[in-house]
């Protein structure tokens, strides 16, 4: 009988998880404002501003969503996750959506029960060595120290680099990014290793940031993008094609400055009519209005705006495009299309 | 008187009955069905958890063990490498914590017991200085010290690179020992042939010191006469081993850290993280031992003192051979607590990337194969079994010093 209460309980408890999955955008509309999980703070990607303000390439994806949906790009509550918190707080409902430079693994999709949603960076394992060690290649690496966060794919891609090369490195595990970070800039590792857009973030907050070279070699594939909960498809479709019109919305050449213009009235290009709802009803078929997608573009304008204004090459950040831009300039940056 | 016979050979033979009327059978009966009651109970409440954990395709599977781990570890005493299994990874960090663990005991022993005797000092500043030690190191979390120590080595320390040159900024201590900010590095032994006859002499040596000081108790207690202990000690310590070193034309040579590549190479390596941890565990520990060897001291009535003084004895020898034997019945039950705490609190290891098994297995291996489960009941398995073996060595030295009552 027992058995029977305690199979009751779990079954009781699996229809309220799933009533509340399967409402996320109801929750979110009638709370006023969206949940959004991201990092502690990684400069460009998620940081909050001298004024408290979160900025950053990943807090514009979440700012875009909640203007989508409520109309309002400021709507939001930025819940800081760790890397070990983080899929605990998505999956007990505690955020509507996680955009916190997360890998798209198959364990992570399939086994975790979330969903991702697209690829908003496409980044890869890299190192970081001080210049005047005079060293070029990572091959060079022979007997270094290396500073690693642990608990993370790193770790194992950094042995199988050593192994299939033949060398040899001590290696230094550490909790936090940032006391690796510490350790690295004192001089107790030669090597800090993660990913490259972390280690470009990193730098730009050294006291010397040219004393510092990112190496060539990308070791691993890190495709990093929004996530949601598994089971609630109209709520990841939302995720998932607000951050499509803000990619096609710099393919088509749609930007924050010309785009009251372009949503005047309907233009020549058809594609751009349905994505800034002058033509077509795709905002409906959302569960959405019209102008869904004019809003999420407006609030920090398209995919490539986004780009430059957070950790592009003026930025001090200063990350080239490279596999992140638009297919059409030999990136891997690429929506379906809005029709 | 007939409860307490033998029950089997009861005149009047046994029937089933008397299971539940009989008083001298009732006990056992209910005692035996609350047994099987509290089995039962726990047996579902088991096949419950592996049922439910089942459905949520959470199976019990110890078969990660077998399968590499895939990931580097930088303190290996055993030989292991990437492509070795979780299995060796867990035994890599349980002896990683048993070196930390012993190493720490250690010294965090000889610190308290000195830091304890001074502070009852009748000197104002030693004693006062012993409290500040004692206070200071035992109301701050142990987690703290072992940050403070590591972050410190790593900024105060020198670089390996700061060696390179020249015109150094750093240099080794008498060319045997470098002090960087990755670890320390010290020598290491290189045994050439004949090394094991020069070792087996150091180790006969030893022996010979304890034989000796046992020889010269027992003719102390048997005769009066009181034999020097010092110079022959270290006469009996030193000689043999010397002789043996040239005689055997010197077989074990010393091995010096050389700076090559980005690292110093050769010798022995303590890293950063085991010293770290070793210092902040004994320090902290060894504030709690000092106040349990004054509380041990305390409990000897002073007339025992008083007492030895008036037979003529120094004060030296009044601790030594009046106060801390008896002091020791009252030190080693608490200083049991504090070796397991020690052993528990090495757990924190995590902290500053120490391997130890809570840093394998309770870490990568249960972050890279998700069996959180399996890998937390081995932790505590080993964690038991380590604290329990403590446990019952230094029972056997308790039951050995303690007051016998005949």
């Amino acid at each position: 009988m027992k058995k029977s209460v305690i199979l009751g309980a779990l079954t009781v408890a699996g229809l309220a998880a799933g009533a509340a999955g399967a409402a996320t955008l109801d929750d979110v509309k009638a709370r006023g404002t969206l949940n959004c999980g991201v990092t502690t703070g990684v400069p460009g990607f998620a940081e909050p501003d001298a004024n408290g303000v979160w900025q950053g390439f990943d807090v514009a994806v979440c700012r875009a969503v909640a203007a989508a949906v409520l109309g309002d790009g400021n709507a939001v509550e930025f819940v800081p996750t760790t890397g070990k918190t983080r899929f605990t707080a998505l999956a007990s409902g505690e955020i509507d959506m996680l955009a916190r430079n997360t890998t798209w693994t198959f364990s992570r999709d399939v086994d975790l029960k979330f969903e991702f949603t697209g690829v908003n960076y496409y980044d890869g394992q890299g190192f970081m060595v001080p210049k005047d060690l005079g060293v070029t290649s990572a091959k060079e690496l022979d007997g270094a120290t290396v500073c690693i966060q642990t608990g993370t794919t790193t770790e194992l891609n950094l042995a199988d680099f050593f192994r299939s090369n033949g060398i040899s490195y001590e290696p230094v595990p550490i909790e936090t990014g940032s006391e690796a970070v510490q350790l690295f800039t004192a001089g107790s590792c030669d090597v800090y290793t993660t990913d490259r857009s972390a280690l470009a973030a990193q730098r730009a907050n050294f006291a010397n940031p040219d004393d510092y070279v990112v190496l060539p070699e990308v070791v691993s594939k890190e495709p990093l993008g929004p996530l949601v909960r598994h089971g609630d498809h109209e709520w990841g479709d939302i995720v998932r094609w607000t951050l499509n019109a803000l990619i096609t919305a710099e393919e088509l050449g749609v930007t924050s400055d010309n785009i009251s213009e372009m949503s005047m009235e309907a233009g020549n290009n058809p594609e751009i009519n349905r994505l800034l709802g002058t033509e077509g009803t795709l905002g409906e078929m959302l569960g959405l209005d019209a102008e869904w997608a004019k809003r999420a573009i407006m609030v920090g304008g398209n995919y490539g705006e986004v780009f430059a204004n957070n950790i592009g090459e003026s930025t001090n950040i200063g990350l080239a495009r490279g596999l992140n831009a638009q297919w059409t300039d030999g990136g891997l940056i690429y929506s379906p299309p809005f029709r | 008187m007939s409860t307490i016979s033998d029950p089997g050979a009861g005149n009047d033979g046994f029937r089933i009955g008397m299971l539940i009327n009989d008083t001298r059978y009732r006990s056992y009966t209910f005692q035996f069905l609350a047994l099987l009651a509290l089995i039962f109970g726990i047996g579902y409440l088991i096949s419950n958890l592996l049922a439910n954990l089942a459905a949520n395709g959470l199976n019990i599977s110890w078969a990660f063990l077998g399968e590499p781990a895939g990931y580097d570890i930088n303190q290996r005493p055993i030989e292991y490498t990437s492509q070795s299994t979780h299995a060796r990874a867990s035994i890599v960090g349980a002896i990683n914590t048993l070196i930390v663990a012993f190493l720490a005991c250690i010294s965090a022993t000889v610190l308290g017991i000195i830091a304890g005797v001074l502070r009852l000092s009748n000197n104002w500043i030693v004693s006062k200085l012993m409290s500040i030690y004692v206070e200071a190191f035992r109301n701050v979390p142990v987690l703290i010290w072992i940050l403070i120590i590591f972050l410190a080595m790593s900024n105060a320390f020198p670089q390996p690179r700061d060696f390179r040159g020249d015109d150094p900024v750093a240099s080794m201590w008498f060319d045997a020992v470098a002090f960087t900010n990755r670890g320390v590095y010290i020598p290491s032994f290189v045994n050439g042939e004949g090394s094991g006859i020069f070792w087996l002499v150091v180790l006969a040596s030893i022996v010979g010191v304890f034989a000796y000081r046992r020889y010269a108790r027992s003719l102390l207690y048997s005769t009066g006469r009181l034999l020097p202990t010092g110079w022959p000690s270290l006469a009996i310590l030193i000689a043999p081993g010397l002789l043996a070193f040239f005689a055997l034309g010197q077989p074990v040579s010393l091995q010096y850290p050389e700076l090559r590549g980005f690292n110093f190479r050769d010798g022995i390596h303590l890293r950063l993280s085991l010293i770290a941890l070793w210092f902040a565990l004994a320090i902290y520990t060894g504030a709690f031992i000092a106040e349990n060897v004054r509380a041990g001291i305390q409990a000897i009535s002073k007339g025992q003192t008083e007492a030895a003084a008036a037979l003529g004895m120094r004060p030296g020898r009044i601790m030594n051979l009046v106060i801390l034997p008896q002091a020791l019945r009252v030190i080693i039950p608490p200083l049991i607590s504090q070796y397991l705490n020690i052993t528990k609190n090495s757990s924190l290891a995590i902290a500053v990337g120490y391997m130890d098994i809570t840093g394998t297995l309770g870490g990568i291996t249960l972050n890279q194969t998700g069996r959180a489960i399996e890998s937390i009941l081995l932790l505590m398995l080993f964690y038991l079994i380590v604290s329990l073996s403590i446990s019952a060595i230094m029972n056997v030295y308790n039951n050995s010093v303690k007051l016998k009552e005949r």
